[in-house]
């Protein structure tokens, strides 16, 4: 079971950060060229990220690329550079349309035949960060076969949507939406940064709600929240014995031929065992909560 | 008595000859003749006064406690003053040397320093001495080590000088009251016990008697007021702090999940942290475990950190052995706790003495500047081959406790931790059970139950060689350090045995 | 690639490096590291430097490497990009960079 808990960003003009990263147990890695760089360091982030996305040491990890949006005169250089170093996954940010992401793909696949890349290997990733973008989700999670997920960017969608960071109130619609979205298409969903390190107890308040919700994952600013969240993530002691013995009782009846599956004399139904299947595989994946 | 002659006259017996007869109380002791004097006979009105009074001669050996680490004021000003007076050719026998004791290079080169026993040394003197700045090599030892080469009689201490926040005029001292608290005066109650002449700089004087009296009065020979003998701020450099650097933090968790899963984490067990930001750190990932398990420490032992003193104050660690107090925190519970015990480090770690309380640990969590692949641990030499760490306690604890855990990034900057062969042995390789980095831990093969339940814990349990091999893979292969043939620095085992030498590093 | 400009990039922040590029002052490439790894890892950074400027076609430089612990690919993109910074290539040659 491939798990994607946490896209850990990784600044790309940060060389230190690019050299010694990979020792942290993230699901996927987001070397981010986008607002973490400034201006003027654009050129040389590009670069330290495409000789990192060759290191040895990311072979085995999911690798994230956010690049600049192709408007800018980043976006495509952008692209010709972590497409060409093998990159798993590019992120597009400020996506509003199934035509922005129709517009990327087009260049990836010029840049896979360029460079002699396997076409459709380069997965995309959209990130919505406006109104439109959240109306548009559907669209634009359906708008590519290589769209992997679609993620939420909090930041620049509340200014749109005149209005700020708070209890989570502001981001309620956009985080269902896009949810739903991603659950219509197939594909996964990431929740918003949370942008305060030291306050553990917001972060974990923040990861029980979008687990609720039923979020894939979260992007995280740092290291020392890529526990937190596995943890919050994993299923609970409590979850796993009843799901074991639900799996148990299935199999019981199955091998006794009998077509209804019952626990404590009450009836299990088909979708409480597939929700346990899944408690178990991801038992077994991630461990159980501590 | 005027009549003792008479009293003695006609007692004829061999077992007589040679006894003095009687001549009056004071005649040995005549400061008791005089009120003011017997209380004020200790105390000298200067520095010089007391080195005089104690018979410092040329080619003798002095001593200090290096309890307030980079804050010491008192090994560099009394070593000036001995420059002033004129002495030459001393041996100086420091617990330790830290960056603030780099004025000494002058009086190494004036001569009025001829030899060194230490610890451990940093910043420029360090530099200076890697470079060839003595004839004679420096002889690095542990803290137990100290003490035994003491006990054998190799290092014989002429006159201690000892800094201490508080004495009475009789001498009784201690580092937990007044303006300058140290904490636990470990280092200094060997010298007060061991040296020819003790020599107190106090930086206040207190009614008597002072209590506790960590330095007590039958082992002083002169007391005198200092301004300041130390700045307690700068103990924690480096020490104390909770580390937030998230890579450290994951080889504390690393570590932690080592202490919790090695077999010797039960209702009662002991523990040490050696200083450093992930050993300390592993500190506060054991409580959560420690409450899981519902079990509690008998004692912590070594360097104190608040962090340790946090988990006394919450019921956690029954009993603190503080030879060193790394903080304020620790110093203000030795203060405090009547379970918070002051040592010696003859107490802590001699392997002379006749029992320590390193052989008592269960799990120790050290640091490392380097690790090979015979588990041979380096925490003297940097990957420069220039001296810049210490000894301290190390190869003590690493030989007493039931698991020696070594805790260290597997890569420094672009520089490899683990080694085919450290620039300098400290702590021999068959003393470590477990070395924890950020890409994994290895544990030593003459360990394999270790490994064992390790793995079975879910550990990323890599061989040595893999660790290495990994290192140098996303490094390159570094090219050995080139040293010319002078030696250095002597390595000391704690047993007095030597078992390295440091070379002088070329250019 | 013609060096034209002076440039600079990268910082001088642990594991990475600073790197100076300016015209030749003589025909020929002239290059300068400075490393605080110099004693473990100096031949390897300079044999690093030429073969990722000579991939670039620079043949006639001054070339300045501040290193304070840098991994070979940081060492590579530094000195790519202050390369481009400094030459008057329009386009980038892709396969030179890899």
């Amino acid at each position: 079971m491939t798990l994607r808990r946490s896209m850990l960003f990784l600044p790309g003009s940060n060389a230190a950060m690019l050299s010694t990263a990979f020792v942290f147990e993230a699901d996927s890695f987001m070397f981010d060229l986008e607002d973490a760089v400034s201006l003027r360091e654009k050129d040389t982030a590009r670069l330290l990220v495409y000789h990192a996305l060759k290191m040895p040491a990311y072979a085995k990890r999911e690798k994230v690329v956010r690049i600049n949006p192709l408007s800018t005169p980043f976006g495509r250089l952008d692209l010709e550079a972590v497409v060409r170093a093998g990159v798993d996954v590019v992120r597009l940010p400020k996506t509003d349309t199934a035509e922005d992401v129709a517009d990327l793909e087009t260049e990836v696949e010029r840049i896979e035949r360029a460079c002699g890349r396997e076409v459709g290997s380069t997965r995309l990733m959209a990130a919505i960060e406006s109104a439109s973008g959240v109306v548009n989700a559907l669209a634009i999670a359906k708008a590519s076969p290589r769209i992997m997920g679609i993620a939420l960017a909090g930041f620049d969608y509340v200014m749109d949507m005149q209005t700020q960071r708070g209890d989570g109130t502001e981001l309620f619609y956009a985080r269902c939406a896009v949810l739903h979205a991603a659950r219509a298409a197939r594909v996964d969903a990431f929740d918003v940064v949370f942008g305060d390190v030291n306050d553990e107890a917001g972060f974990l308040k923040e990861v029980d709600l979008i687990k609720r919700l039923g979020f894939t994952g979260k992007s995280l600013i740092n290291p020392r929240q890529i526990e937190l969240l596995h943890n919050a993530f994993a299923p609970a002691q409590e979850e796993v014995d009843y799901a074991r013995r639900v799996v148990a009782a299935a199999a019981q009846a199955e091998e006794k031929g009998l077509g209804v599956v019952s626990l404590n004399g009450k009836m299990v139904d088909a979708p409480v065992i597939a929700m346990a299947e899944r408690v178990l595989q991801r038992a077994a994946a991630s461990g159980v909560r501590q | 008595m005027n009549d003792i002659a008479d009293r003695l006259a006609g007692a004829s017996t061999p077992a007589l000859a040679g006894l003095e007869p009687y001549a009056g109380f004071a005649a040995k002791t005549p400061y008791l003749a005089s009120r003011e004097e017997k209380r004020s006979r200790k105390l000298c009105a200067s520095l010089e006064e007391a080195v005089r009074k104690a018979g410092l001669a040329d080619g003798m050996t002095i001593s200090f406690h290096h309890a307030f680490r980079e804050g010491d004021k008192t090994i560099n000003d009394v070593v000036a003053a001995l420059a002033t007076m004129g002495f030459k050719n001393l041996t100086l026998a420091s617990s330790s040397l830290l960056s603030c004791n780099a004025p000494l290079i002058e009086h190494i080169k004036s001569g009025v320093i001829s030899r060194i026993y230490t610890s451990g040394m940093r910043g420029k003197l360090a530099e200076a001495l890697s470079h060839g700045l003595m004839d004679e090599p420096v002889n690095i030892h542990s803290h137990g080590g100290r003490v035994a080469l003491i006990q054998s009689g190799e290092l014989k201490i002429d006159v201690a000088f000892l800094g201490v926040s508080t004495a009475d005029d009789f001498g009784n001292a201690n580092g937990v009251s007044g303006r300058s608290r140290c904490g636990s005066l470990g280092y200094a109650m060997v010298d007060a016990q061991f040296a020819a002449k003790v020599v107190l700089l106090a930086e206040e004087i207190v009614p008597f008697p002072n209590a506790p009296a960590s330095i007590r009065h039958d082992q002083v020979d002169f007391v005198v007021k200092v301004d300041q003998i130390g700045d307690p701020s700068k103990i924690s450099i480096g020490a104390a702090r909770i580390t937030s650097n998230p890579r450290e933090l994951l080889i504390a968790k690393f570590a932690a999940d080592v202490v919790e899963h090695c077999g010797f984490f039960e209702q009662g067990f002991s523990l040490q942290t050696g200083s450093g930001a992930s050993a300390t750190a592993v500190t506060r990932f054991i409580e959560n475990r420690m409450r899981k398990r519902g079990i509690t420490a008998s004692f912590a032992l070594g360097g104190i950190t608040g962090s340790i003193v946090d988990l006394h104050k919450k019921g956690l660690i029954e009993t603190i052995i503080d030879t060193q107090s790394f903080d304020a925190d620790a110093a203000e519970s030795l203060r405090t706790s009547p379970r918070h015990l002051e040592v010696s480090t003859n107490q802590y770690a001699s392997p002379r003495g006749k029992a320590a309380y390193v052989d008592q640990v269960d799990i120790v969590v050290l640091s490392a500047l380097e690790v090979d692949l015979d588990f041979n641990v380096n925490v003297i030499t940097g990957s420069d081959g220039v001296m810049r760490g210490a000894s301290g306690g190390h190869s003590d604890v690493a030989a007493g406790a039931n698991l020696a855990i070594v805790v260290a990034p597997l890569i420094r900057s672009r520089i490899p931790t683990v080694v085919r062969r450290v620039n300098t042995v400290v702590t021999p390789g068959e003393c470590i059970g477990v070395l924890v980095t950020d890409h994994g831990v290895a544990v030593n093969p003459a360990r394999p139950e270790v490994a064992e339940r390790l793995k079975a814990a879910g550990l990323p349990v890599l061989s040595i060689e893999e660790l290495h091999e990994r290192a140098v893979s996303i490094t390159g292969e570094p090219r050995p350090i080139e040293y010319l043939d002078k030696v250095v620095g002597i390595v000391r085992y704690r047993d007095g045995t030597v078992i390295d030498v440091v070379r002088q590093v070329k250019g | 690639m013609n060096i034209v400009r002076d440039s600079i990039a990268g910082t001088l922040e642990s594991n990475d490096l600073l790197v100076k590029v300016s015209p030749a002052q003589d025909e020929g490439l002239e290059l300068h590291v400075n490393s605080e790894v110099i004693h473990q890892f100096g031949a390897q950074i300079e044999a690093v430097v030429r073969e990722t400027l000579s991939r670039l076609g620079v043949t006639n430089a001054l070339v300045l490497i501040e290193d304070k612990g840098a991994l070979d690919c940081s060492i590579r993109a530094r000195v790519q990009a202050a390369v481009l910074r400094a030459s008057d290539a329009t386009g980038i040659d892709w396969e030179a960079l890899s």
